[in-house]
């Protein structure tokens, strides 16, 4: 410190001294010596100017060789305008644990969430997120501590929007019919069991109640001809809830698929790798193994059968209901849905021709209907491909979602990688003069920013395979079942017909009903578009 | 001032080479980032572990903060680089650098038990890159250079010359 103090006594001397290339009488090598990091300063600045026009040559050589260049990727209008239009009261049939997640993605948490994301520092992070002009002003729910949950979470007002976010009571409903009765309710966020559905869905239609629909759409092949059928003769929004397309990467991915970057798909691979209770649906116990809390007062079981064949009560049942095919298709409702609605927004493939599914229960073996190892073979003749989908709760080896194309392969996470094939026919020039190398990524798309990424390392790998439940819009992390509800009241309000629409629904619906006949049968079933049939 | 008298040749030139060879790194890794506009700290901070994974959480988890961070990191390690090369209160800059250097490796040392799931260069254990460089700049602040190759000898200068002259 007393150095620099001199140093800054002597300013004015010394600035003389360098304007004179002499320092006060210094001689002239002591002040050469003294500029010595100059000339190195310099070949770092030179080095800097070369390896910058080296890279941004490299990458507009990809890019131009790609035909990228002419991209425009949509810019999101994620937090720039104010919510328009009237306030949207909302009811939600059914409140376990994704309702949760529903709520939150709508501005409603439990005080019990708050109070843990205040403690974690991510309060003020949720509270950005885009204020949709809702209210939640409507509970159904059979077991009453979920319901009770819904009520205190509908009611909290800390919430996006603060203030100025109307405080509308909340009410609770007995029955899913009391809440379509009630024209106070504009619209429903179904998240019960599977088995509900449809039917739920069909009646919501009918009462003139938009629905938001978790999936899967419809377990029975008649109650998905009925609800189809019903939206389509409706004015009601229909939205199912298949979030992680609202991402960033799959709008980049789209532009992929458009600019034909891949050459030709001929087959898509896509993937459940678990292997955890939780992850094969063991749900009934809490973490010291005791059953979590439910009995037959508190749980009104008749209404959560409903349709399903009547068994007796059982908290494994209510808890863990994915296991057994009373109340959904097992990893093909729960999971290839997803996958399914992935594939199907980027290629509109629709209805496969054929479908043949085989699996076992092999590792959890304990009540379940539902195979934990299970891999399904969907054949699409007419567009030329061959769509895959392995499913096991046994292993979490990370196997992704891929596209193979002839001239590339992109595997779809949270990050698009798409990668050069050694044979390509459209590369192998790029590849030849070594502008292209197939052994790393060609381009990937950071999720951070609407920019190509052309030639990145390989550590982009690894933060690929992550969850998909929140992407980056300018800068923000947002969730993206936000995103999926807030397109869906957007149409609901300004008309337009949401992704995960009614037409989508329906292809989905047939293919997992396919799917789930040909695992049963265990035989190849068919679709026949003359009569519109699975045979 | 003293010091430098004791400094044979050698000694010098390779005390010299070291601060060059840091500031220059230190610099290109700043410039690195200027020139990456979508360069930001928070996947090195994701993956922070050990003592600072408390720090790294806060940080990532405060848009406000974590852009404060970057600016600040960026152009820290720019005024450390360029001080070093130039020998511009390059004492001040090695401990500067020093402390920010150790920072780094406070987030992801590699200790036993700690994993990582991006992959380094080399093999690492307790001991790695950036906590040899860290000493190193401690070393060039206990042994300065500077007021002879670099712009600090401008503010030393006349002290010298009242001392005796050139040193060497």
């Amino acid at each position: 410190m007393k150095e620099e103090m001199n140093a800054d006594k002597k300013d004015n001397l010394s600035e003389e001294g360098k304007a004179n290339g002499q320092g006060e009488g210094m001689p002239r090598r002591t002040v050469l010596k003294a500029l010595a990091g100059l000339p190195v300063a310099g070949i770092l600045g030179f080095e800097i100017l070369r390896k910058h026009k080296y890279d941004v040559n490299k990458r507009s050589s990809v890019v131009k060789e790609l035909g990228l260049d002419e991209i425009d990727f949509p810019m999101p209008d994620y937090g720039t305008k104010k919510s328009s239009g009237e306030l949207i009261r909302l009811g939600f049939i059914g409140f376990g644990t994704r309702a949760g997640q529903l709520s939150s993605a709508l501005g409603f948490k439990h005080p019990d969430d708050v109070k843990s994301r205040q403690q974690n520092n991510t309060l003020a992070e949720w509270l950005q997120q885009e204020y949709l002009n809702v209210a939640v002003t409507g509970i159904c729910d059979v077991f009453d501590l979920h319901a009770e949950k819904g009520l205190s979470t509908a009611a909290n007002e800390i919430r996006p929007g603060g203030q100025d976010a109307p405080k509308l009571p909340v009410k609770r409903y007995r029955t899913y019919r009391e809440m379509l009765d009630d024209k106070d309710i504009d619209a429903v966020i179904i998240a019960t069991p599977d088995h509900h559905h449809a039917r739920m869905a069909t009646e919501a239609a009918r009462a003139g109640k938009h629905v938001y629909c978790e999936k899967s759409p419809a377990l029975h092949l008649d109650e998905l001809n009925e609800l189809y059928s019903t939206i389509k003769n409706s004015s009601i929004v229909y939205q199912l809830g298949h979030q992680i397309t609202q991402s960033i990467v799959f709008q980049q991915a789209k532009e992929i698929i458009k600019k034909n970057i891949l050459g030709k798909i001929t087959l898509i691979e896509t993937t459940t790798n678990r292997n955890t209770a939780e992850g094969a649906w063991i749900r009934h116990l809490d973490a010291n193994g005791n059953p979590k809390p439910g009995d037959e007062k508190s749980i009104d079981w008749n209404q959560w059968l409903g349709t399903a064949p009547y068994v007796p009560f059982s908290i494994d049942r209510f808890y863990s209901w994915t296991k057994w095919f009373d109340y959904d298709h097992g990893m093909i409702g729960q999971l290839f849905t997803h996958e399914y609605d992935a594939v199907n927004q980027l290629l509109h493939i629709g209805i496969p021709k054929s479908v043949s599914s085989s699996g076992g229960i092999y590792h959890w073996k304990d009540n379940r209907d539902m195979p934990d190892s299970l891999h399904c073979v969907f054949e699409y003749p007419q567009h030329e491909l061959t769509l895959l989908y392995s499913g096991n709760l046994a292993s979490s080896r990370g196997r992704g979602r891929v596209f193979m194309g002839h001239d590339a392969s992109m595997e779809l996470g949270n990050n698009a990688i798409i990668t050069a094939d050694r044979n390509s026919t459209r590369y192998a020039d790029a590849i030849k003069s070594g502008l292209i190398d197939p052994g790393s990524p060609m381009i990937s798309f950071n999720p951070d920013a609407g920019q190509i990424d052309a030639v990145t390392s390989a550590s982009e790998k690894y933060y690929a395979s992550r969850g998909l439940t929140t992407t980056t819009i300018n800068g923000r992390r947002v969730d993206v079942t936000h995103l999926h509800l807030r397109e869906w009241l957007n149409c609901i309000r300004n008309g337009g017909t949401p992704g995960a629409n009614i037409e989508m629904a329906f292809q989905e619906g047939i293919t997992c009903i396919m799917a789930h006949k040909s695992y049963l049968e265990k035989r190849t079933v068919e679709w026949d578009e003359a009569n519109r049939k699975i045979i | 001032m003293n010091q430098y008298k004791n400094y044979t040749k050698l000694q010098l030139i390779f005390l010299v080479l070291l601060r060059f060879l840091v500031g220059w790194h230190i610099l290109y890794e700043g410039i690195a980032k200027v020139l990456n506009p979508q360069w930001t700290s928070a996947g090195f901070l994701s993956e922070s572990q050990w003592i600072l994974s408390g720090f790294a959480d806060w940080v990532t988890s405060n848009s406000g903060v974590l852009a404060a961070v970057d600016f600040l990191n960026t152009w820290g390690l720019i005024a450390i680089g360029l001080s070093l090369l130039l020998g511009l209160f390059a004492r001040t800059a090695a401990i500067a650098g020093a402390t920010l250097v150790f920072v780094y490796y406070l987030n992801s040392p590699p200790l036993i038990g700690i994993e990582y799931t991006l992959p380094v260069e080399g093999n690492n254990l307790i001991v790695n890159k950036t906590l040899i460089e860290a000493v190193a700049l401690c070393v060039l602040a206990l042994f300065p250079t500077s007021k002879i190759f670099g712009f600090d000898a401008f503010w030393s200068g006349r002290n010298k010359k009242k001392q005796g002259g050139e040193i060497i």
